[in-house]
């Protein structure tokens, strides 16, 4: 099941690997048939937490300790697969829920059995509306084989599986904001703590994954944790999938162990830019991350650490090239546009401080720039970062901030070269004490 | 109010799915997102007699329906034009072109973003990023996606749907039976 470092993409870009059969023939379900078969909840989850499994979806924070944090003695507990994928940059869900829909379904199987849930949501985007259908079916073909329902498998074990479709919401990535969603609210975020896994879904203990998280579990629970830990470094053990866009010479999903040098990634496996491009700035993990420039990219290895030394996140695994072509005023822009529009507008900081972002940063980009604007920007930036309910508004910060700092020369060539007009009141002339 | 309004239905295969939702979601308010989607599914848009109809069934207020309506970009309170093009603008698709082929669309369809044509047939909308980021710049059209676009491929989409006919999508695959 591991040729070639194919953890989870063996299945990638074939036509029939989303079948039952396929997936089986090639080992699937096996985990399964065995954790039921052989293994306690906490068994299960002690395998994840010595893989050293850490969530896919942008956090990193450890798997099988998030797990831990069920109570002992809950009477429900709900799990949620969080297939939203809707970070900038970001394409590797889909890809695992495409061709392989049958192990995200066997891992969610497995997370459920770990935390003891009885119901199990895969809260899929709306826009993927052919996803949806594709992995309903594949929902329907485990309950038709017994791997869902009353009893599995004999084991006394018993899940519900509901794939439930988005509308349209970026902040429903968020994993309270999801959880209101499917309680049929605004996907608006919640207050933490407490903490979903304390109190979630309807008040009751819940675990939200992202989907390659939930992805890996079968090949851990067949392997074993040594095994996993093979690929990758100590501390960011395993493989990873980079969504990669931009113009290069082949975009798409790869695979690769964590900390694998950038510059080897990049050259080996994504080959390079695209012709006549020249590299000019990486962004990483997703849109919502500060931004590398070219000689920073090409020094870091890529896995949590070395990205954390090198002042940026590994998030997503969205990684986004920026061409030398490019103007990073005009992609900050589009970026601040973003963060405006998704903004559910609960704080004020996220909600004021994204359009005035968006506002300050568009009249730069059309070269009506005032006097004072960049660090006008940087003032909306300290009146929103870590102020809110969710991270959304450190999301935009973090890109904005990091584009205003690294390429400030491209801003300020925009601002208007007039020179600054006299002040009129005395006050701010300083003429006036003021005690 | 409620009585001057027509009463609305789903049809039989879309009651038997309702009946299905509201016994599987734990309480009836958490099967409102799926049953908006069944009513969109049969209707293309939410109607207001639709929201009466869930205020029954689900015992939800009529401003949480409206609520979701308003929050969730793809849900429609309004009829909507026969085909709504989404080109995604976000920073992938910006990078590989999606400007200049927004501009294109603009002017083969002779609408602005967020219009629809005269006719009703086609509307034009800029939307977010569609996790299509290696594939751009990329378009959704219903349950699907258009990808790697280029001006002469929109111009054959655009040609066949003005015949009535969806051509293939890039994400409806071929796949094995």
């Amino acid at each position: 099941m591991s040729a070639n470092g194919q953890l989870l993409s063996a299945r990638f870009g074939r036509r029939d690997g989303h079948k039952l059969s396929v997936y089986e023939a090639e080992g699937g379900y096996r985990a399964l048939k065995k954790a039921l078969k052989e293994m306690s909840p906490a068994d299960v989850r002690e395998q994840v937490k010595a893989a050293g499994l850490r969530g896919r979806g942008g956090a990193g924070f450890p798997t099988g300790v998030k797990w831990g944090f069920v109570p002992a003695n809950a009477e429900k507990v709900y799990f949620f697969v969080n297939a939203d994928e809707s970070e900038p940059g970001t394409f590797k869900d889909r890809y695992l829920l495409d061709y392989d829909p049958h192990q995200t379904i066997e891992g969610s199987i497995l997370s459920s059995y770990a935390v003891g849930a009885a119901l199990c949501f895969i809260y899929i985007r709306g826009e993927f509306g052919w996803l949806v259908d594709r992995v309903n079916r594949a929902v329907e073909e485990a309950y038709a084989a017994g791997y869902l329902g009353q009893n599995i498998l004999g084991s006394g074990y018993s899940l519900e599986m509901i794939v439930h479709k988005g509308a349209g919401a970026y902040i429903c990535g968020e994993e309270t904001g999801l959880i209101n969603s499917v309680e049929g609210k605004k996907g608006q975020p919640s207050i933490k703590p407490p903490f979903p896994a304390v109190s979630g879904f309807l008040g009751a203990p819940t675990i939200v994954n992202n989907v390659e998280t939930v992805a890996t579990v079968p090949w851990i629970l067949n392997e074993g944790p040594d095994a996993y830990r093979r690929y990758g470094t100590e501390k960011s053990p395993g493989t990873k999938l980079w969504s990669v866009s931009g113009p290069v010479k082949s975009p798409g999903v790869y695979e690769v162990p964590l900390g694998i040098p950038f510059r080897e990634f990049f050259e080996e496996h994504v080959g390079g830019m695209a012709d006549g491009e020249r590299l000019k700035a990486v962004i990483v993990g997703g849109s919502s991350v500060p931004v590398l420039t070219a000689d920073e990219v090409m020094a870091t290895n890529l896995d949590y650490e070395s990205l954390a030394a090198a002042g940026t996140m590994l998030g997503s695994g969205g990684m986004i090239v920026i061409p030398e072509s490019s103007s990073m005023v005009d992609l900050i822009e589009v970026l601040m546009h973003f963060y405006w529009d998704e903004s559910c507008g609960q704080c004020t900081p996220c909600r004021e401080g994204t359009g005035w972002l968006h506002k300050v940063v568009g009249r730069v980009r059309r070269g009506a720039g005032e006097h004072g604007d960049l660090e006008r920007l940087e003032t909306i930036c300290n009146g929103m970062a870590g102020l809110t309910i969710c991270p959304l508004s450190d999301a935009a910060v973090m890109p904005m901030r990091s584009f205003l700092a690294k390429f400030r020369t491209e801003f300020e060539t925009l601002i208007r070269k007039d020179p600054a007009p006299e002040p009129t009141s005395r006050w701010a002339r300083g003429e006036v004490e003021t005690r | 109010m409620a009585e001057t309004r027509s009463a609305f239905a789903l049809n039989d295969a879309g009651m038997a799915q309702f009946r299905r939702l509201v016994e599987r979601y734990p309480t009836k308010q958490s099967a409102l997102m799926p049953a908006l989607w069944l009513i969109q599914d049969q209707e293309g848009h939410v109607p207001p007699e639709a929201v009466d109809w869930l205020v029954e069934q689900l015992d939800v207020s009529a401003a949480r329906v409206h609520e979701l309506l308003s929050f969730y970009t793809m849900f429609r309170a309004e009829p909507q034009a026969e085909y709504v093009l989404q080109v995604c603008h976000n920073i992938s698709c910006h990078l590989s072109g999606a400007r200049p082929l927004l501009e294109h669309l603009k002017q083969r369809l002779g609408i602005g973003i967020g219009e629809t044509t005269p006719d009703g047939k086609f509307a034009l909308e800029g939307v977010e990023c569609l996790a299509a980021c290696g594939m751009g710049p990329a378009m959704q059209l219903g349950k699907h996606f258009y990808e790697k676009l280029t001006p002469a491929r929109v111009d054959e989409i655009l040609e066949s749907l003005r015949r009535g006919v969806v051509p293939r999508a890039d994400t409806d695959r071929e796949l094995a039976e």
